[in-house]
């Protein structure tokens, strides 16, 4: 089977999809970028050929066990990446401890990593387990750094084992982790996965038949802050406004203005009835209103990413803020709570002001026309699209705002099908 | 091997002008350095509207501080003056020209050739629709405590010069600019002498037209832009109306109808530009901090800049403006009225229309500098304007003259190649 890759290597997270033939997504992968754009690529890009395998497994296994089977089988599979890759953080862990902990403490703090550790692969069990898991990050880092934090806390004795040494050596540990390519092969956790669901004969022939189908890759496109890392010649290299044009007018054909506010950069772009980029406007020399202003502001109010839109929503009035300037934003933010401001109606200010921010982005680009598409990180967060909508409606009428819960992959989707488009013509 | 042979003798003939500007300008630093002993006066002014020819009329040396500025920026030298300026209480929202001149001012006056800078005897504004130009000046003035000449320069508002306006600006060159000349330099105005430097500039003018004119050749033998920058040079800054400019420009002419004759393009800092993939004109000056990586970011993608404004701050000759000995004060009227910052927006959306057409243009790339309002102000309106009447999509990017602060490479780049990319998208909808 002929496939074609697109991958995004943006400033925060690395993005990967794969396309068949007739344009339609076989796989998608995403991970941390985390400085390290090569590895990144592989990873993002290995994982897009595992969900691609589960498209082609999809088919097959729904076909001979049913959906539900199928269901049970996705979920094993991710286990078995985390279990694998929680075995190697605690492995790592304990090899520092060896190496860099006093001889009184070595027991006790091993006896600690060990309760922590299993404490964890309960909790992750019972997570895949659950009809409706609680949301939580897609990034192991996150994801595994949180539930370690809480059970370090809990277990930690001031006297011996403290907080702080727990701590430490997760934050030592946990990059290699990240930096080392695990093993996240297919065919090895699905084989784990098969075992742990029961493994019968029906859905094993499905799943072999699923495997053995081979995926070409016929052409790959990549886009992104990182692109230059990658080890394609000049022409498989697209500029990430053209890419997330393209992506945009695939995921709502009527497309005409996008907008794309990643981690350090908001794109406003207007294109064509094709996809084409006609005109495009950027954010300057600062990230301030970008995702990565977001991320600080979050980290000053000591809560994640993806709770601040909600908490946010909570306002019962707006505050004003003018200032979207990233390095400010800590004494922006204190300057307000000591004014005796809430966090909710500060936050709902802060939104407000990106979206302006973005607004006159979109004004230098052409200004908003129908239909309008908003991309990237920042799509994800309801204040965000909350304040866009009443902006847009203010200064431009009424507009369809299209928002795809897969807009994060929007730019690696335009690349794939430039791969597509050129390798066809 | 008849190609190696025209290869250097294309070699040879690029040398020559190149070592000429080399020489002109370590020449005229030299008196400049000289000028307190010699007693050649000096006199301080701007490139836009610049009166070299009356000035060196009067036996001065002109010496132009935005010229020193850009040539600090070049060297790497800017980031340490305008620190410099701010530790002297110079915002940093304020033009990096001026803070590049008061910082080299301050750690010694030492110009771009290595030389002591000389005090002026006159400080000579001819052209006011830059407002910083009057604020830079009466720095100067305080430091320096010396005569000062403002000329008042009406702005074309309806797009063209009008004989009241000409009659004013006459009027004042007459009254308070050549007698403050013949004051400071002990000299008589002379008239003839006067009419002997304008004929001399008006024939360099005609040489450096066909020059920026040979960019309509394909492929360009020239980068209108980052080499016109060089060609430019001594025109726009001591040597128009001189024996050396005629030279130098009547040199250059022959070196680039001889590229054009042989098919080739212009020397890049990554060699020969022969393979022309894009074909751009450039609204706004460039960035000097990070000049050459700049230049890199269009000829490596294979863009060729035909036309620009930039090369024609110092005069729009290739619109049929020429120095007249016939008629030597409304002649110099008619220049400072006619700088390029100084025409109305229409004017200049005109302008750019223009070039695209006639230099049979595939885009056109707008570099906004924080520094300069004079260019900034409305060039987003410019883009717009232009898009609606060639149809062609433009490029925004933003940068600053001297100040290294503001050069993102990485967001620059990331915006052309997104425009050239842009424009091969274009090209590949329209041939299908």
């Amino acid at each position: 089977m002929n496939c074609f890759t697109g991958i995004d290597l943006g400033s925060t997270t690395t993005k990967a999809v794969i396309l068949d033939e007739a344009g339609a997504i076989l796989g998608r992968g995403i991970t941390n970028s985390r400085s390290n754009y090569d590895l990144a690529a592989r990873v993002a890009r290995e994982e897009a050929f595992i969900t691609a395998r589960f498209g082609l497994l999809r088919q097959r296994v729904e076909a001979a066990a049913g959906a539900v089977v199928l269901d049970r089988l996705l979920k094993a599979f991710r286990l078995s990446q985390t279990l694998a890759q929680l075995h190697r953080t605690r492995e790592l862990i304990e090899q520092e401890v060896e190496r860099s902990v006093a001889d009184h403490l070595r027991r006790p703090t091993l006896d600690v990593v060990e309760s922590i550790f299993v404490t964890m692969e309960e909790e992750e069990e019972a997570w895949f387990a659950a009809e409706n898991p609680p949301p939580r990050s897609d990034f192991f880092r996150d994801a595994a750094g949180s539930a370690y934090m809480r059970l370090a806390e809990e277990r930690a004795d001031p006297d011996s084992v403290t907080f702080d040494l727990l701590l430490g050596l997760y934050d030592k540990c946990i990059i290699q982790v990240e930096n080392e390519p695990l093993e996240l092969g297919f065919r090895h956790h699905i084989g784990a996965a098969l075992d742990r669901i029961g493994n019968s004969p029906i859905v094993r022939e499905a799943v072999e038949s699923a495997t053995e189908t081979p995926l070409d890759e016929v052409s790959t496109v990549g886009t992104g802050y990182g692109r230059a890392r990658l080890p394609f010649p000049k022409e498989q290299i697209h500029s990430e406004i053209l890419c997330h044009g393209l992506g945009a007018h695939i995921l709502f054909p009527a497309t005409r203005t996008v907008l794309d506010i990643g981690g350090q950069d908001t794109k406003a772009i207007q294109v064509d009835s094709s996809g084409i980029v006609t005109s495009f406007q950027m954010n300057d020399h600062c990230a301030a209103g970008c995702g990565r202003y977001l991320g600080y502001i979050a980290d000053e109010m000591n809560i994640g990413l993806h709770e601040l839109g909600p908490l946010a929503q909570k306002s019962t009035r707006s505050v004003r803020i003018n200032s979207t300037c990233t390095v400010f934003a800590g004494a922006e933010l204190r300057e307000r709570m000591s004014l005796g401001e809430k966090r909710e109606d500060i936050l709902n200010g802060l939104h407000r002001a990106i979206m302006l921010r973005a607004m006159s982005l979109l004004a230098r680009s052409g200004g908003v026309n129908n239909e309008f598409t908003f991309t990237g990180g920042v799509a994800r967060n309801p204040a965000a699209v909350a304040a866009l909508t009443e902006l847009c409606e203010e200064n431009y009428g009424r507009r369809t705002l299209n928002i795809s819960p897969d807009s994060i992959y929007t730019g690696a989707l335009g690349a794939a099908h430039f791969a597509l488009r050129e390798t066809c013509s | 091997m008849a190609t190696t042979a025209k290869d250097r003798t294309a070699k040879v003939q690029k040398d020559r002008s190149m070592v000429l500007q080399k020489q002109m300008i370590a020449e005229h630093f030299r008196r400049l350095e000289e000028a307190p002993e010699s007693g050649e006066p000096v006199v301080y002014t701007f490139v836009p509207g610049n009166l070299t020819e009356l000035i060196r009329s009067f036996g001065a040396l002109p010496l132009l501080p935005e010229i020193n500025a850009l040539q600090s920026g070049m060297r790497g030298k800017s980031r340490d003056y305008i620190a410099e300026a701010e530790r002297a209480g110079h915002s940093e929202d304020v033009c990096t020209y001026v803070k590049c001149d008061i910082g080299m001012l301050k750690s010694g006056n030492i110009g771009p050739t290595g030389t002591r800078l000389p005090k002026p005897d006159l400080l000579l504004l001819s052209y006011t629709g830059c407002y910083t130009f009057m604020k830079w000046f009466e720095l100067l003035r305080e430091e320096y405590d010396c005569p000062t000449v403002f000329l008042q320069i009406p702005y074309q508002s309806d797009g063209k010069i009008e004989p009241a306006h000409r009659a004013y600006v006459v009027e004042q060159i007459r009254r308070d600019l050549i007698p403050t000349l013949e004051r400071i330099t002990g000299r008589a105005y002379d008239e003839d002498r006067l009419r002997h430097h304008l004929a001399l500039a008006a024939q360099a003018e005609d040489d450096l037209v066909a020059v920026l004119e040979s960019a309509k050749h394909r492929p360009s033998p020239i980068d209108a832009y980052f080499g016109a920058v060089y060609y430019v040079g001594p025109i726009f800054s001591a040597f128009r109306g001189t024996e050396e400019g005629v030279e130098y420009y009547r040199e250059l002419r022959r070196e680039v109808e001889a590229r054009a004759a042989a098919g080739e393009g212009p020397i890049t800092p990554d060699g020969p530009l022969n393979e022309q993939r894009y074909r751009l004109v450039v609204e706004g000056p460039p960035n000097w901090t990070s000049f050459r990586e700049f230049w890199r970011m269009f000829s490596r993608e294979q863009a060729v800049i035909v036309a620009s404004t930039y090369s024609k701050v110092g005069g729009v000759y290739d619109f049929g403006f020429r120095h007249d000995p016939g008629d030597p004060l409304g002649t110099m009227a008619d220049y400072c009225g006619g700088c390029y910052t100084n025409l109305n927006m229409p004017g200049r959306v005109e302008m750019l229309v223009d070039y695209i057409r006639e230099y049979e243009a595939d885009g056109f790339v707008i570099n906004s500098v924080k520094s300069c309002n004079s260019f900034s102000a409305g060039q987003l309106m410019m883009l717009r304007e232009v898009e609606k009447c060639t149809g062609i999509p433009g490029a925004f990017i933003e940068s600053d003259l001297v100040d290294p602060r503001y050069f993102s490479a990485a967001n620059i780049k990331n915006r052309l190649e997104s425009y050239l990319q842009m424009i091969d998208a274009r090209r590949a909808g329209n041939g299908a």
